[in-house]
């Protein structure tokens, strides 16, 4: 009782390698799409890599890439299949090499599945590396005289222009790091020292912020020092500017554009997916429909095609059984085996 | 007396028409990218348009739009005419059109010329524009209250931003004017009063620069607030510092942008000049093969082709007359012209005595 069974003519066979062959090649199509598309993710990834603590995130997009290169594989003998259906002495080669070929496809498109939900489960993982990640390159802003550490600034000024955000939730990020070196403070002056002795750790901590949080669209010159201060400058109050710096934090910036990208992507890939199931599913049929005429003469009769021979459940039930049979169990169900046999003849005996 | 003439048989005829075609369609794709390389610089010049405001900057992108679209049609007919060429049949039907598309293509490689000029030569205009433009720009920096200049603050900050320039010439450009608005001064205060009768015209100016100017890449928090006063500023020296500000005025930053766009846009119209004149020279080859095939009466014969028929003076003299008697097709020329474009009526060599006889004589039988 064989799964989805579809009567096929000679003519709808015709037609199914036909269009087997276009969708073939739109498949190829798409998997380059699939392809390109990890490549673009990977590259956005990497460039904002200095912020990020881990490379986990990273997984999405290789696995774009390995499911991208192995359609473009699947979907060329699939072309090449379709293209040998119809000829009865070419059909033949292809018996010993479908069986795997059809396990290897099934894992890679749903390896596709894979990414799709691995892109949307990941969020919390990007979220968590890009806190780790900006929080440390706060901390490191003033360190630019330390190898390993000299670039911070350079990054997080241009991150936060790039993205119109300030610190890792909100500027006020920036009030709790010393972000200006040592190296730049007047020692001698009494403000400093009184700044300095005012803190636990003794560091330079003020309400001030780096000119990259400055946002342009402020109709005033940027106040970045004595925030919290509405004496300090003239018709200011700070309780009620919204345009002096940017709103946001830049790890919210940052999770909403990778999200946006990985959405697109995920809607892309999920129709590729739909795609090469349905490329799948027509070699499937036509392999099973060409095979019927095997060793008929008339290659124009009528066959049928299905998805598989028997039911799911004694598909799967067969291949755990030959699976079983490496394994050392053999003899428990060689034991079972004769056990079962005994009780069969038993009935047949009296039948004959 | 034909101007370079060459022989070609039915072969090299044949050979001509295919490697026309392909260069046909080769133009069509150096038009198409001229088209698209005029469309992206005519948006280039749009996005600066506050700071750039010369209306006459967009005749170059136009033009190369326009070039480029002419381009495509003349050479898309041109394939098509080259590909027919290779059976007369189909040939007959072109014939009559070949020569005024010669000419107009004629006209058009010289309008190409012209392009490429103007590209080369548009860089003193916009020299000029952005004078102007950025000293405006920078001028009304503070007037963010004011309909119709409330953009310019955030444009000239992005601008320095995108760009990595400071002011007109350089950074020193800011303190020549009073970028920080009137609202956001405090008038009671004896230092803002002070600057203001320091100044002539009144004018609230400081050595600061707006937060636009700070480059990144320096290793210390910008110095924005007084830039020149070395003890202002902890371990600081004016004179000597690294940029912690862009050093490059955004005059010399956009010129040098735009002249790198103007510069391959120049080559790109060079190398589709060349490809015309070639389609041209070789239309012009085959159009006169063609012509003479005709005239000797087997299309496999081997014909000629040429430039011009004549020398170029002998032409030129040709269709000096021609223009000069079609405001005379009244009057008779007797003057002698052997001209045949000329109708000469036969009384002016009337007289068939023994003594005028016409040059051919008729055989008589006798």
């Amino acid at each position: 009782m064989a799964l989805l069974k579809i009567k096929f003519t000679f003519q709808s066979r015709v037609r199914l390698a036909q269009g087997l062959w276009l969708l073939s090649w739109l498949a190829v199509i798409a998997a380059t799409l699939t392809f390109s598309m990890g490549v673009f993710l990977k590259a956005e990834l990497h460039k904002r890599s200095e912020v990020m603590d881990n490379t986990e995130i990273h997984a999405v997009p290789n696995t774009l890439i390995v499911v991208g290169l192995a359609s473009l594989g699947i979907n060329f003998f699939a072309g090449r299949i379709c293209q040998d259906a119809l000829d009865t002495t070419r059909f033949p080669r292809w018996k010993s090499f479908l069986q795997p070929y059809f396990i290897l496809s099934l894992f890679f498109t749903l390896l596709m599945l894979v990414a799709v939900i691995m892109s949307y489960a990941m969020k919390g993982n990007l979220e968590e590396s890009l806190k780790i990640g900006l929080k440390n390159g706060i901390r490191f802003y003033k360190d630019t005289d330390i190898p390993g550490r000299c670039f911070q600034k350079e990054t997080i000024d241009r991150l936060q222009m790039d993205f119109r955000c300030c610190g890792n939730n909100n500027y006020k990020d920036w009030f709790e790091v010393q972000w200006i070196s040592n190296r730049f403070l007047d020692f001698t002056s009494k403000e400093v020292k009184d700044r300095i002795k005012s803190n636990v750790d003794g560091r330079y901590l003020i309400d001030g912020v780096p000119f990259s949080c400055c946002n342009p669209e402020s109709p005033r010159p940027c106040i970045q020092h004595q925030l919290t201060n509405n004496s300090a400058h003239y018709n200011y109050e700070y309780q009620t500017e919204e345009l002096n710096l940017f709103n946001r934090g830049c790890r919210e910036a940052l999770v909403s554009y990778y999200m946006g990208i990985m959405n697109s992507i995920g809607a892309g890939v999920l129709s590729v997916f739909i795609l090469q199931m349905s490329v799948l599913v027509s070699v499937r049929y036509l392999q099973t429909a060409t095979e019927a005429l095997v060793g008929q003469e008339n290659t124009e009769i009528e066959t049928e095609g299905y998805l598989l021979e028997k039911e799911v459940k004694e598909t799967i039930k067969e291949k755990m059984d030959t699976i079983l049979k490496f394994l050392p169990i053999n003899q428990v169900d060689a034991a079972a085996g004769q056990g079962s046999a005994e009780v069969g003849e038993k009935p047949a005996t009296p039948a004959s | 007396m034909a101007v370079l003439k060459v022989k070609f048989t039915k072969n090299k005829r044949d050979k001509l028409a295919q490697v026309l075609w392909i260069v046909n369609w080769i133009s069509v794709v150096t038009g198409i990218i001229l088209f698209s390389l005029g469309l992206f610089l005519k948006v280039e010049i749009s996005k600066q348009q506050e700071i750039m405001p010369d209306r006459q900057l967009h005749m170059v992108p136009n033009m190369l739009i326009a070039v480029g679209l002419i381009a495509c049609t003349i050479n898309f007919l041109g394939g098509k005419i080259c590909h027919d060429c290779v059976d007369i049949a189909k040939y007959l039907r072109w014939k009559l059109l070949m020569l005024p598309y010669i000419i107009c293509t004629f006209f058009f490689t010289f309008c190409i010329l012209v392009g490429a000029l103007m590209c080369y030569g548009m860089r003193g205009e916009l020299e000029e524009s952005l004078l102007s433009g950025l000293r405006d720009a920078m001028r009304y920096y503070k007037d963010t209250d004011t309909p119709g200049r409330c953009f310019l603050k955030r444009t000239v900050d992005l601008l320095q931003i995108q760009f990595q320039c400071c002011g007109n010439n350089d950074f020193r450009d800011w303190f020549h004017i009073q970028w920080i608005s009137n609202r956001y001064l405090d008038m009671s205060s004896k230092e803002v009063v002070h600057r203001l009768r320091s100044n002539v015209e009144g004018k609230y100016l400081v050595d600061s620069v707006p937060f636009s100017c700070c480059n990144p890449s320096s290793p210390r928090p910008c110095i924005q607030h007084q830039v020149t006063n070395s003890s202002a500023h902890f371990n600081y020296d004016y004179a000597t510092e690294e940029p912690n500000l862009w050093r490059r005025g955004c005059r010399q930053a956009l010129l040098e942008y735009f002249t790198q766009i103007m510069q391959s846009i120049g080559l790109t119209v060079i190398i589709t000049w060349l490809f015309e004149l070639s389609v041209l020279t070789g239309v012009r080859y085959l159009q006169t093969a063609m012509e003479n095939v005709l005239r000797n009466g087997n299309p496999d014969s081997e014909s000629d082709g040429w430039l011009l028929e004549n020398s170029f003076v002998e032409m030129a003299r040709s269709n000096f007359k021609i223009i000069k008697n079609l405001g005379k097709c009244n009057q008779i020329d007797i003057s002698g012209s052997d001209d045949p474009n000329i109708d000469v009526p036969s009384s002016s060599f009337a007289h068939y005595g023994p003594g005028n006889l016409p040059t051919k004589q008729i055989p008589v039988y006798s």
